[in-house]
């Protein structure tokens, strides 16, 4: 009898066992389920961001195409939409990124090759530090509050192309200056330890070795910013960028001696997202028409720079072979 | 130990020539360039610092004349903003309401998107599917915003005014949704980085449990690089606060107390845009207001991100 219980308990544990097996696949194959329904989530999740720009860039191409002429560049703004054109709008913004790249450039270098290779450990690299990384989360709009009370009316450079670019210049800074420190900070210590074992002074090592080495990838974070200040609107707007200009600066090159003159520095502009918002404020159709085709210039030129960036960056890390 | 290798040659030098001090000019010259051009880097590094005191020294002075005309009990708690009228009120409420509405509406899209995409990018992509993905999202971030702004005008509000009919043209619920498609790849990057950063041992451990990808994504990975995913978030915050063509194109910019996504309304940066496109006289107090305007953005700015370095404080964990 006491065997037979024991039979019957052994046939009730395989059962159990084999009803659990049951269940256990039916786990796993729910969790596996689980796996393939999120991975197609998650391709649909990062699909949004693919489709809006694609879609982005053809409905820009499709709405301004009509304008996609050699007028188009060579016009002044017109009062009327088909006529109109980005001429002063394209030059200011090749004057304005002139200053822009010759303001931030330096002084951006500068500021990383201190942070990485000279700065102390003391308060004064915390303070800057700090800084550096708090600028870069500053929104732009109050970049372009800064310039009004300063460039504007403190030190009086007037709502001019100097004003913008040296903006432009602030907002950018901390862009540079980050790339710039990622790329000095790639570099091993033996190149240095090796320029100062055959007796090279700390700046002749900077220059001759840390800066020519990180040069791709400094160039990168340069790109980027110089892409991110092409496309910038709202700081040049509260600076009082003029929406409507019929003439050029004028040339910074001169047929007289000493031939470079640098009166455009001070003269009004306008740049082209501040032409392109200009004309997308207005109620007449016609001119959507001219902003889309602006769009589309300026969301071309912005995806070639960064484009040429990050594949340049690619480059970098995959030629390095320290 | 430049001198220790060099001197040999010095004291032959010194037999033939005495020309030691010149050598020590030499030296004193060198030093003084090395001293020099690190005295230089160091001023463009303050530049930096310069910007910021820059900052907050305009956005507190002119501010301060504004607050001699308008009490800050009147500021804080009047429902209407309307300096440029002639029945002027100053309450930054309605600016406040237009900005947290439109950026709620971006967060609501941008959060779960963003965070779904780091986890698929982290945990399930393969190599080759990143290295093209990631830099096409980084193309995202590179796009202007006034070009979004044209997109949440001409492209998105026409779309949504099919689904509801009564949409008017100037709207939160359009640029919203507009700034949310901005700021996924802020998001996606930042906290896919954090993700990165949790040690494989942990993945190693879960799937040793017979834990399957989706279970190690969410149990182990996600809450081990929480820190990260929260200051992801933080930085989405500060970049929807602060957008300001999007929200100054399609929202309109008739300055609301309203949080229905459906109003038109007008955020701070879209009201420091208006008022900079008229030509105000300079110390006027509209003029004045952009700047006290300018000055509440910061605030809240500021405020955002001492929040995320506290969360990021209270939930960083060390391995």
């Amino acid at each position: 009898m006491e065997n037979q219980h024991i039979e019957a308990s052994h046939s009730t544990a395989q059962a159990s066992v084999l009803k659990n097996l049951a269940e256990v696949r039916a786990m796993i194959r729910r969790h596996k389920a689980n796996d393939y329904i999120f991975s197609i989530i998650g391709l649909i999740a990062l699909m949004i961001g693919l489709v809006t720009l694609l879609i982005l860039f053809v409905d820009l191409v499709s709405d301004g195409y009509p304008r996609f002429t050699m007028d188009f560049l060579s016009e002044f703004p017109s009062r009327r939409a088909a006529k109109a054109g980005l001429l002063s709008a394209w030059v200011g913004s090749v004057l304005v990124m002139t200053v822009t790249f010759l303001s931030a450039v330096p002084i951006g270098i500068a500021a990383g090759i201190y942070l990485e290779e000279y700065a102390p450990k003391n308060w004064l690299s915390d303070l800057i530090e700090i800084n550096v990384s708090n600028l870069a989360g500053v929104p732009s709009i109050v970049y372009g509050l800064l310039a009004l009370g300063l460039f504007v009316y403190i030190l009086d450079f007037g709502q001019s192309i100097l004003t913008a670019g040296l903006t432009l210049g602030l907002l950018i800074l901390p862009i540079v200056i980050v790339s710039t420190r990622e790329a000095i900070r790639g570099i091993p210590v033996a190149i240095r330890e090796a320029a100062y074992a055959v007796g090279a002074t700390k700046w002749q090592v900077v220059f001759h070795h840390v800066i020519h080495y990180s040069f791709g990838g400094i160039l990168t974070g340069v790109i980027i910013g110089m892409a991110r200040a092409l496309g910038e609107t709202a700081p040049l707007i509260t600076i009082g960028a003029l929406t409507f200009i019929a003439f050029l600066p004028p040339s910074p090159v001169t047929d007289v001696a000493p031939f470079i003159s640098f009166e455009w520095l001070t003269s009004g502009f306008t740049v082209m997202p501040i032409q392109m918002f200009n004309w997308l404020s207005r109620p007449d159709h016609a001119f959507h028409i001219n902003a889309a085709a602006t769009g589309a210039i300026i969301i071309f030129v912005t995806l070639l720079m960064n484009g040429t960036a990050i594949w340049l960056r690619y480059k970098v890390r995959k030629n390095i072979k320290w | 130990m430049m001198t220790n290798a060099h001197k040999p040659q010095a004291t032959a030098a010194i037999l033939v020539d005495p020309p030691i001090s010149a050598r020590l000019a030499k030296n004193v010259r060198r030093h003084m360039f090395e001293r020099l051009i690190e005295f230089i880097l160091m001023l463009a590094g303050l530049v930096a610092v310069a910007t910021t005191i820059a900052i907050v020294a305009i956005l507190v002075y002119e501010s301060l004349g504004f607050f001699e005309h308008v009490s800050l009990v009147d500021f804080l708690t009047d429902t209407q903003w309307t300096p440029l009228f002639e029945d002027a009120h100053y309450g930054i409420m309605p600016l406040i309401s237009g900005t947290l509405t439109t950026s709620a509406i971006a967060l609501l899209l941008a959060v779960p998107v963003g965070t779904i995409a780091a986890i698929y990018l982290s945990e399930f992509a393969s190599h080759k599917t990143r290295e093209i993905v990631k830099p096409i999202l980084e193309l995202l971030v590179g796009v202007p915003t006034v070009v979004f702004g044209y997109f949440a005008l001409l492209f998105v509000t026409p779309l949504l005014q099919v689904i509801f009919p009564d949409l008017p043209g100037f709207n939160m619920l359009g640029p919203g949704l507009v700034m949310g498609i901005m700021i996924i790849p802020y998001i996606s990057s930042v906290a896919e980085d954090a993700m990165r950063a949790v040690p494989m041992s942990m993945r190693e451990g879960s799937y040793a449990m017979g834990a399957t990808r989706f279970q190690t994504a969410i149990r182990v990975v996600t809450p081990a690089a929480t820190s990260g995913i929260i200051a992801a978030y933080i930085l989405a915050i500060s970049r929807a606060v602060g957008e300001t063509m999007v929200v100054a194109l399609a929202a309109g910019q008739q300055p609301n107390l309203t949080f229905n996504p459906m109003d038109s309304a007008a955020t701070i940066t879209a009201y420091i845009v208006q008022v900079a496109m008229g030509d105000l006289p300079h110390g006027s107090i509209g003029y004045q207001s952009i700047f006290a305007a300018g000055l509440v953005l910061m605030l809240m700015t500021l405020f955002f991100n001492i929040l995320g370095h506290i969360t990021r404080k209270k939930f960083t964990e060390r391995y």
